[in-house]
C-alpha cells in the first residue's frame, strides 16, 4: 500500500540526505559484509569550502574489487557441486580453499566504483572504470563481456540505463557511468509498496540500497542479502509496465 | 514569433579570433604549413571547426585515421565546454588572436573523453539541455518528446549561429529559466509579442532552479592584476561546480548577480559578524598589537583594515578573494539583476556558464 507521502514524492532526494545516507549505508555495510571491499567516504575539501562550508561535498568509494575471469570458466566446467564457488567468485572473493586453484594464474580484471550525488538530477550516480591486471584500463567491449546476462537484457530494452562515458566530477578522468536521467523515475517506482514506518522521508542509507539492489545488477555489483532482507529485494524491469518484477524472498 | 533581444544577438554573434598551428609531431611536408586564422564563434564547441581546418592541413598529416583535438600551450581542452567558456576561462589576458594547436593524432583518451565527431558533440549538446530542462521543469519530458526534425533543426541553429531558428525552435520547448520582467521595461517595443512568448520563454522556473556552470580558476599568487596570471598547466587548477541555483533554498534572494553569487561562493564575500570572527580578530590583535592584548574587540581603523582580508570564517590564516567574474566575454556589474543575465547570457543549452577568477593563498 503506497503511503501517501510517497506518491507525490519525486524519487529524488537532497544533497543531505545522500551524505547522511551514504555514511550509514557504508557502516551497515561493513557491520553485514563477509568478504566484500568496503565502501568509504571519500571527502572533497576543495570544493566543499567553495560552496558551503558545513556542506561536505564527497562520494562512496569501493575500488579493486575483484572479478576473477576463470568463473565464466567455471560456469562450463563445473557442474552443481561447483556453483557454490561460482557464487563466491562472483562475489568477488574466493571464500573456498579448492577454488583458488583454478583462478591461479588466470586473468584477473578490477574494479572501482564511485557513486556520487548528481545536483542536477538530485539521485546518486554511479561511476566505474575497470582494469586489468597489469593496470592497463578496459574499453567498454571488454567491461560487457564482464557484466551479468540480465544486465545486457537491461541495457539494451530499458530507455533508463545506459552506459556513457563521462569525466568525473572531482577526478578530471574520463569514468564510464549510467546515465541519471530515468533514476528518479525508477526510485519512485521502487519505493511504491513500501512502508516508510510513516516517515515524510525516505531514509537516505535505504534509498541508497534500493537503488544499488538495482544499479548494481546492470555493473555486477553484488549487495550482500542481509542488507536486502529489509528492503525487499527487487529486480527492477524498468522496460515492464509497473517497473518492477517482485522477487519472494 | 520570439525576437531575439540586443544582449541575446551580441552572445550569438560573439566569436574568438583564433589562430590554428598543426602540432608539430604531425607535420610531414617541409615547409610546415603555416597556421590559419579562424572565427570561432563562442556558443559554439571547438571540434565542429574541424570540417574547416582540416583539409588545410590534411596535405601535411602522416597517413592514419583522424581524431581532432585541442590544447592550449600544453593543456588538452575539454570539447564540451562551449568555446567561449574556454578562452574566458583560460586566457587571463584576452590573447588576439587565441593561439591554439590543433591534433589529429594521439588523442589523449586517459584525460578526454571520447569525441569521435559532430554526433558526440551533438549528444553532449542535447544531453546538457536534457539536463537544464530537468532543473528548470523536474522533468525532462519536453526535450525527449522532441521530434527529430525539431532536435535537428535545433542542434542546426547551434551549428550556423542561426539565432531566430533557435529561439523558433525552442520556444516550443517552454523552458523558462528565471522570470524577467526587466526586459518588458527595457524593449516595450517587443512586449506586445513578448507577451505571447512571455509564459512560454520568461517566467520563474517551476522548481526555482536554475542551471548554472561554474569554473573557478585558483590563482595562488599574490598578484595585483589577474591578467598576470600563470598560464594553467592542468585541469587541477580549475574547479568545476555544476550545481543550480536554488532560488527556494533562498539563495539569490535580492535577485542581483552579486546576490547569487555570494549564495554559491560565500566565503569570498563573508565579511560580517560571524561565529568565528571575533575569534579571528583576537588572534590578530595579539600578532598586530602584542603590547595591547586586550581580548576585547574594539579595534582602531588601521587594525581593522589590515583585518579585512583575513576575516574569512573557518579559515583564519587564508586569504580569499573574487577577482574576476566573466560571462560571455564580459565582466558583468554585480548589480544587474540575476533574471535577465540568466535570460539574456546564458548558452544554447539553457546553461548560464560563469568563470570566476579567484586570489587563495
Amino acid at each position: 500500500m503506497a503511503i501517501s507521502g510517497v506518491t507525490h514524492w519525486d524519487g529524488t532526494i537532497s544533497t543531505s540526505q545522500f551524505q547522511g545516507g551514504a555514511r550509514d549505508f557504508a557502516d551497515k555495510w561493513k557491520l553485514v559484509n563477509h568478504g566484500f571491499p568496503d565502501w568509504t567516504w571519500v571527502s572533497c575539501r576543495r570544493t566543499s569550502s567553495f560552496i558551503h562550508p558545513h556542506e561536505v561535498d564527497g562520494y562512496l568509494s569501493l575500488e579493486n574489487w575483484c572479478l576473477f575471469q576463470s568463473d565464466k570458466i567455471c560456469h562450463v566446467e563445473v557442474g552443481g557441486a561447483g556453483k557454490e564457488a561460482v557464487n563466491s567468485l562472483e562475489n568477488g572473493v574466493s571464500a573456498d580453499s579448492a577454488t583458488l586453484v583454478q583462478v591461479h594464474g588466470l586473468d584477473v580484471h578490477y574494479y572501482d566504483f564511485h557513486i556520487l550525488y548528481n545536483s542536477s538530477y538530485r539521485v546518486p550516480m554511479m561511476y566505474f572504470r575497470g582494469y586489468r591486471y597489469d593496470g592497463q584500463p578496459l574499453q567498454l567491449d571488454d567491461i560487457e563481456k564482464d557484466l551479468p546476462v540480465s544486465s545486457a537484457k537491461v541495457l539494451t530494452e530499458s530507455k533508463w540505463t545506459f552506459i556513457t562515458q563521462q569525466e568525473h566530477p572531482y577526478l578530471n578522468r574520463p569514468w564510464y557511468t549510467l546515465h541519471p536521467c530515468g533514476t528518479s523515475e525508477v526510485m519512485r517506482l521502487l519505493f511504491q509498496n513500501y512502508e516508510l514506518l510513516g516517515k515524510d522521508e525516505v531514509a537516505g542509507d535505504r534509498y541508497l540500497l534500493s537503488w544499488l539492489s538495482v544499479i548494481g545488477q546492470v555493473v555486477g555489483l553484488k549487495v550482500p542479502h542481509k542488507l536486502l532482507k529489509d528492503v525487499k529485494p527487487i529486480h527492477c524491469d524498468p522496460s515492464s509496465p509497473s517497473g518492477e518484477t517482485p522477487v519472494s524472498g | 514569433m520570439v525576437r531575439a533581444t540586443e544582449a541575446q544577438k551580441y552572445v550569438w554573434e560573439g566569436a574568438i579570433p583564433i589562430q590554428i598551428h598543426l602540432h608539430e609531431s604531425e607535420v610531414t611536408t617541409l615547409p610546415p604549413p603555416p597556421p590559419f586564422l579562424i572565427l570561432a564563434p563562442r556558443v559554439g564547441y571547438l571540434p565542429l571547426l574541424a570540417p574547416q581546418i582540416k583539409p588545410l592541413f590534411s596535405g601535411a598529416l602522416p597517413p592514419g585515421t583522424d581524431t581532432v583535438w585541442f590544447d592550449y600551450k600544453g593543456l588538452p581542452l575539454k570539447w564540451y565546454i562551449p568555446t567561449g567558456v574556454l578562452f574566458d576561462l583560460l586566457c587571463a589576458e584576452p590573447e588576439r588572436p587565441w593561439d591554439l594547436v590543433v591534433h589529429f593524432r594521439g588523442y589523449p583518451s586517459n584525460v578526454l573523453t571520447p569525441c569521435e565527431g559532430e554526433d558526440a558533440i551533438k549528444w553532449s549538446f542535447i544531453n546538457s539541455l536534457k539536463e537544464a530542462a530537468y532543473i528548470i521543469n523536474g522533468n525532462c519530458k519536453n526535450i525527449m518528446n522532441m521530434s527529430q526534425s525539431d532536435q535537428l533543426e535545433l542542434w542546426h541553429s547551434v551549428l550556423n549561429g542561426s539565432l531566430e531558428v533557435f529561439l523558433r525552435v525552442s520556444s516550443k520547448l517552454k523552458l523558462s529559466a528565471a522570470e524577467d520582467e526587466y526586459s518588458t521595461k527595457m524593449y516595450p517595443s517587443l512586449t506586445k509579442t513578448r507577451s505571447i512568448s512571455h509564459t512560454e520563454n520568461s517566467g520563474p522556473s517551476k522548481t526555482g532552479r536554475v542551471p548554472v556552470r561554474l569554473y573557478v580558476r585558483v590563482v595562488a599568487e599574490e598578484i595585483d592584476d589577474i591578467e598576470d596570471a600563470s598560464e594553467i598547466n592542468s585541469w587541477e587548477k580549475i574547479i568545476y561546480i555544476n550545481r543550480p541555483l536554488d532560488i527556494r533554498r533562498g539563495e539569490g534572494k535580492g535577485f542581483s548577480l552579486g546576490d547569487v553569487m555570494k549564495a554559491l561562493l560565500p566565503e569570498y564575500f563573508e565579511k560580517g559578524p560571524d561565529d568565528c570572527t571575533g575569534e579571528i580578530k583576537q588572534d590578530i590583535v595579539e600578532v598586530i598589537q602584542p603590547e595591547d592584548v586586550s581580548g576585547n574587540i574594539n579595534l582602531n581603523e588601521e587594525s581593522t583594515t589590515a583585518l579585512e582580508p583575513l576575516e574569512e570564517p573557518g579559515c583564519p590564516t587564508k586569504c580569499n578573494e573574487i577577482k574576476l567574474i566573466r560571462i560571455q566575454g564580459i565582466e558583468p556589474k554585480l548589480e544587474i539583476p540575476f533574471s535577465w543575465v540568466v535570460n539574456h547570457l546564458m548558452n544554447p543549452d539553457y546553461f548560464l556558464h560563469i568563470c570566476v577568477y579567484v586570489r587563495s593563498f
